[in-house]
């Protein structure tokens, strides 16, 4: 909203410029965010914290300048001549419900002359960009950009004979036709002015088209009450019918400031409208609420804020505030005003104190006290090094935590997987984020397709993030997850060393991140995931504990993602990872005797595993076999149909002699034997 | 016979110069000192000589024979230097063609800067602490000082699983969860990462986005300390010659609140685009902790006091790396994860 500074002016003396009094109210906590400067005249854009709702009240923020710069507030005169009738004769209102309405007061102005505005009052209005529309209307709104208390002006021949508001909730079914032209259908929290049992207004929101004030208006109702702001915003919310009026009723209003605003409005119809004002205030407030008083402790400003102010100068800042106080054994007892109902406790009025005195002027300092340590627990350090040493050969991403359900389909999982025990989102932006990831894929695979489409070729991601599943009553289930996806190859080069990233591509990246954590003692059994290509998957697990699975994602899978490419990806439990991983290392011994080296070709069955082989050669080599590595896999002319050959380099040595030759070849006899015994393997 | 010798010597020594590879050498070496060569040819001749004749004769021989193996070494020497030379020169090869293609990866840039933030709080003495991103009401909101219809809950447009569960709206809860952790122990010194969700989506808002939180709560801790430790992150992330200010703004759960400016890391404060020519950038928001939440989370409020802050990492990301649209960080695309 805009306030005018001329407008200001006339409730406070200033000379600062209009870049001054914005900066000096932004650094003081009503933010400007803008100045909009015209002929004669300057527009503050305010930005105001939730708290402060009463600075879109002109006073109110006149009242703000006048603390900072130690003056003076001019409050309006208001010259009333009331008539010599009795309000009450004319109007009764009754609050069925104040819990949602506190306070409701009245005022009766007769014979008016319903006509446009002077400029002077148009202007004001156009200058916080509010249209003018005849003098009553005009001047209700007026008064409520002036003091932040909402009117509303009835034609009070309109209302029935009864001549009695209700205010009450609506009943399921009602409606009304607001002063917007729209038909609206009310629900039963929303909070009603009704007459003669039919709705006349919502209350703080709109008025009603059947009591709106016309060129015909002769008499004016003129409404000022006080109505909770949780209520006002549920209503407005509803309807989405934001008005000038709601948004202020939504912060909240000042319950004793509404007799200025109905005098003000009132003084002003008798002088622009020409009107006769009915003697007396109907004025409905069933539990009048006492203003709050606050204990404000100098040595405690000084203590929370880490300064050294006299109490005079505390007092000094209470007092610009236009708060009254007394004292009482070195304390400040502070009388909060009503317009000031963020003020609740002893540091709110600190924070008054610290806002006046300027926070640029608060000293900047270390906080002393106990050293203390800090640093990484474990797992996070763990973490850490799981992604630092990924990032050697991937791409972190970071994809939404919320997925599309059509996901789960896209990855063939059958209607009894976990993977579909969703987290859902009550009221997602839309269906495409409507429930919580139970795994990384499909981030990943998004990630892939949308590179792949921008001809982004060649790509190696991974991913840590936190997965979830639904869980009975309670919180839902969160597990850390890294994940990783590759896809094309190691960058093109001249060298013709072209390397696919495939399965045992990203095997490898797997194995190394494995080995750097010290997680041994692999063993790879076939994994049945449904993304997965069923004959390229793989259940990694360490002394019997699954750490998760890597596999070449299943062509229509990947048809679905629109991927043309093989991809391949794994994914992992990091708190899996930590629990396997090596706490601890302890050096072994370097062996200084000689190691022998031995190759040894086979040939077997094309359906016997790498994995069988390597077992029984490990098992026969015991304690001397070091290492064994298989260098070639072939399958071809010289080798029988149905058959592959497969050739093992092992490495043999002894921590306490040199070997012999007798030695070593007793034991390649007997690991020949057993390849022979146990996988038909023959010598090639 | 000296004169012979002089005459085989002068011979060999202006062949050697000639020489040009070691098939020759080594031949004239063969024909001159070998077993059956010139010399050794000739000084058979020695037993017909007399004494003094043959001593002389025979010590100018050696003399001779030394001297040619010298030559024919420092010859062999050259040659084999010429040949490596040659060598060398044939094993030229085109430096600026490209090295082998290995793998290439690297940190997302919010990781990155959540690392840095990470370092700076645990040089003073921090700890991490995590919590869980669908989170409860009451951690959420109620512990702290948002109570149901609380108008600040509209500050932040919440996605709900339920009446009692929602994602995170930022990562404060971590604060309560804490305390109550640890109260009545102090200090709590904790830096808190992690992904917070509100229902915004459009160029400046993302449903999903980072925040780094941080709480201190102590005997003796002040709105002064405060300033100062943000004073110091601010000049740790940002460079030393960055300025800081300090403006009045409210949230629920501290009081008095603050926000931090610094001078616009475009313009050092002169007034451009980015800083809306104001000079400055709003980049977090802080307080000292609001008594009620220092209840909720089992302290009294009249023994300790303690300040917060949070931040979100893009925004940090994006004023340092210049980065200047937010949907970058969740688009993953190669091209933007390759410069960080």
């Amino acid at each position: 909203m805009g306030v005018s500074i001329n407008w200001l002016k006339e409730y406070v003396d200033f000379t600062w410029s209009p870049e001054e009094t914005a900066h000096r109210l932004t650094m003081a906590g009503i933010a400007i965010e803008g100045v909009e400067k015209n002929a004669d005249d300057s527009i503050l854009e305010l930005d105001l914290t939730p708290n402060r709702g009463d600075c879109l009240g002109v006073i109110n923020l006149a009242r703000e300048i006048a603390a900072l710069n130690g003056t003076d507030l001019h409050m309006p005169e208001i010259e009333m001549r009331e008539n010599q009738a009795d309000i009450n004769d004319y109007i009764k209102v009754e609050i069925a419900d104040p819990d949602l309405c506190p306070r409701y007061t009245a005022r009766l102005i007769k014979n008016i002359t319903v006509g446009p505005s002077p400029q002077w009052l148009q202007n004001k209005l156009l200058s916080c960009g509010i249209n003018p529309i005849n003098n009553i209307v005009d001047i209700t709104n007026f008064v409520m950009v002036e003091s932040n208390q909402p009117l509303h002006a009835f034609d009070y021949d309109l209302l029935g004979e009864a001549n009695k508001i209700v205010v009450r909730r609506a009943q399921a079914g009602e409606k009304i036709t607001t002063l917007d032209d729209v038909e609206r259908e009310l629900e039963e929290e929303m909070l009603l002015i009704t007459d003669n049992g039919r709705p006349i207004a919502i209350a703080g929101t709109m008025g009603g088209q059947n009591t709106e004030i016309s060129a015909k208006t002769v008499n004016v109702l003129l409404e000022s009450a006080c109505f909770k702001g949780t209520s006002i915003l549920k209503t407005s919310k509803k309807l989405s019918l934001r008005s000038d009026s709601s948004i202020r009723f939504e912060k909240g209003s000042d319950i004793n400031g509404l007799i200025y605003a109905v005098n003000r409005a009132a003084a002003l119809m008798q002088e622009l409208g020409e009107g006769e004002i009915v003697a007396g205030i109907c004025d409905c407030y069933p539990q009048p609420k006492p203003l709050l008083q606050v204990v404000l402790r100098p040595e405690r400003v000084n203590y929370l804020l880490g300064i050294s102010l006299e109490p005079a100068q505390i007092k000094e800042y209470i007092a610009r505030l236009k708060f009254k106080y007394d004292e009482e054994a070195g304390n400040l007892l502070v009388t909060i005003p009503s317009y000031r109902p963020d003020i609740e406790m002893e540091v709110d009025l600190i924070e008054e104190v610290a806002r006046l005195h300027g926070y640029e002027h608060i000293p900047a300092t270390l906080p002393t006290g106990v050293t203390t340590q800090g640093g990484l627990t474990l797992f996070q350090q763990f973490k850490d090094h799981l992604k630092q040493f990924i990032a050697g050969t991937c791409f972190e991403i970071v994809n939404y935590s919320f997925i599309s359900p059509r996901y789960f389909d896209m990855l063939l999982l059958p209607a009894e997987s976990r993977m579909r025990d969703t987290v859902r989102v009550a009221n997602p932006l839309s269906d495409e984020q409507s429930v919580m990831r139970t795994l990384l894929l499909p981030g990943m695979l998004d990630t892939v397709s949308r590179n792949l489409a921008r001809k982004n070729n060649n790509l190696a991601f991974f991913e840590m993030g936190t997965v979830f599943y639904a869980q009975g009553e309670g919180l839902p289930v969160e597990v850390q997850k890294l994940g990783a996806v590759v896809a094309g190859r190691l960058e093109m080069n001249w060298l013709k060393k072209d390397i696919n990233m495939d399965f045992y591509y990203l095997k490898g990246v797997l194995e190394n991140l494995l080995c750097s954590l010290g997680i041994d003692n692999l063993s790879w059994l076939e994994a049945n995931d449904s993304y997965y290509h069923p004959g390229r998957a793989a259940v990694v697990m360490s002394n019997g504990k699954a750490l998760g699975t890597l596999g070449e994602i299943h062509p229509v899978v990947r048809q679905s993602f629109d991927i043309k490419p093989r991809v391949c990806a794994f994914d992992l439990d990091v708190a899996n990872l930590f629990a396997l991983s090596r706490q601890r290392v302890m050096m072994e011994q370097i062996a200084r005797y000689p190691a022998v080296e031995r190759d040894l070709a086979i040939v077997v069955d094309q359906q016997v595993k790498a994995s069988e082989a390597i077992e029984i050669i490990r098992e026969q080599g015991k304690d001397l076999l070091q290492n064994t590595v298989i260098f070639d896999i072939y399958a071809g002319e010289q080798v029988p149909a149905g058959c592959k050959s497969m050739a093992f380099k092992m490495t043999f040595q002894s921590g306490d002699r040199t070997l012999t030759e007798a030695e070593v070849a007793a034991r390649m006899d007997e690991i020949m034997a057993e390849l022979k015994n146990k996988i038909k393997a023959t010598l090639r | 016979m000296i004169e012979r010798l002089n005459k085989i010597k002068s011979l060999a020594v202006a062949q050697i110069v000639e020489v040009n590879d070691f098939d020759s050498l080594n031949e004239l070496k063969v024909r001159t000192l070998g077993r059956k060569g010139e010399i050794t040819m000739l000084l058979r001749g020695l037993k017909d000589l007399n004494g003094q004749e043959r001593i002389e004769a025979g010590r100018a021989a050696n003399e001779i024979k030394d001297n040619l193996e010298k030559l024919i070494d420092a010859k062999t020497a050259e040659l084999k230097a010429r040949e490596l030379e040659h060598k060398l020169k044939e094993e030229r090869i085109d430096i600026s063609l490209p090295g082998l293609p290995l793998p290439l990866g690297g940190k997302h840039p919010i990781t990155m800067i959540a690392d840095e933030i990470k370092n700076i709080f645990i040089g003073l003495g921090f700890s991490i602490a995590e919590g869980p991103e669908i989170e409860s009401d009451y951690y959420n909101f109620e512990a702290l000082n948002m109570p149901r219809n609380h108008p600040a809950r509209d500050m932040q447009d919440t996605f709900y699983i339920n009446e009692e569960m929602l994602l995170r709206t930022h990562t404060s809860p971590v604060q309560v969860r804490t305390m109550e952790k640890m109260a009545p122990q102090i200090p709590v010194k904790i830096i808190v990462p992690g992904k917070v969700y509100r229902k915004d989506d459009d160029a400046t808002h993302s449903p999903m986005f980072n925040q780094v939180e941080g709480l201190l709560i102590d005997k003796n801790i002040t709105f002064a300390n405060l300033k100062g430790t943000l004073m110091l992150f601010a000049q740790r992330i940002f460079g030393e010659e960055v300025r800081v200010r300090y403006r009045p703004s409210f949230f629920p759960f501290t009081e008095p609140s603050a926000e931090m400016d610094i001078s616009c890391v475009q313009c050092q404060g002169k007034g451009c685009r980015m800083c809306s020519h104001t000079g400055w950038l709003e980049i977090l928001g802080a307080g000292m902790v609001n008594p009620r939440v220092l209840q909720y989370g089992g302290y009294d409020p009249e023994k300790v006091t303690g300040f917060a802050f949070g931040m979100g990492i893009e925004r940090i990301a994006m004023l340092k790396y210049g980065i200047n649209d937010l949907r970058l960080f969740f688009d993953n695309d190669k091209r933007f994860l390759k410069q960080f």
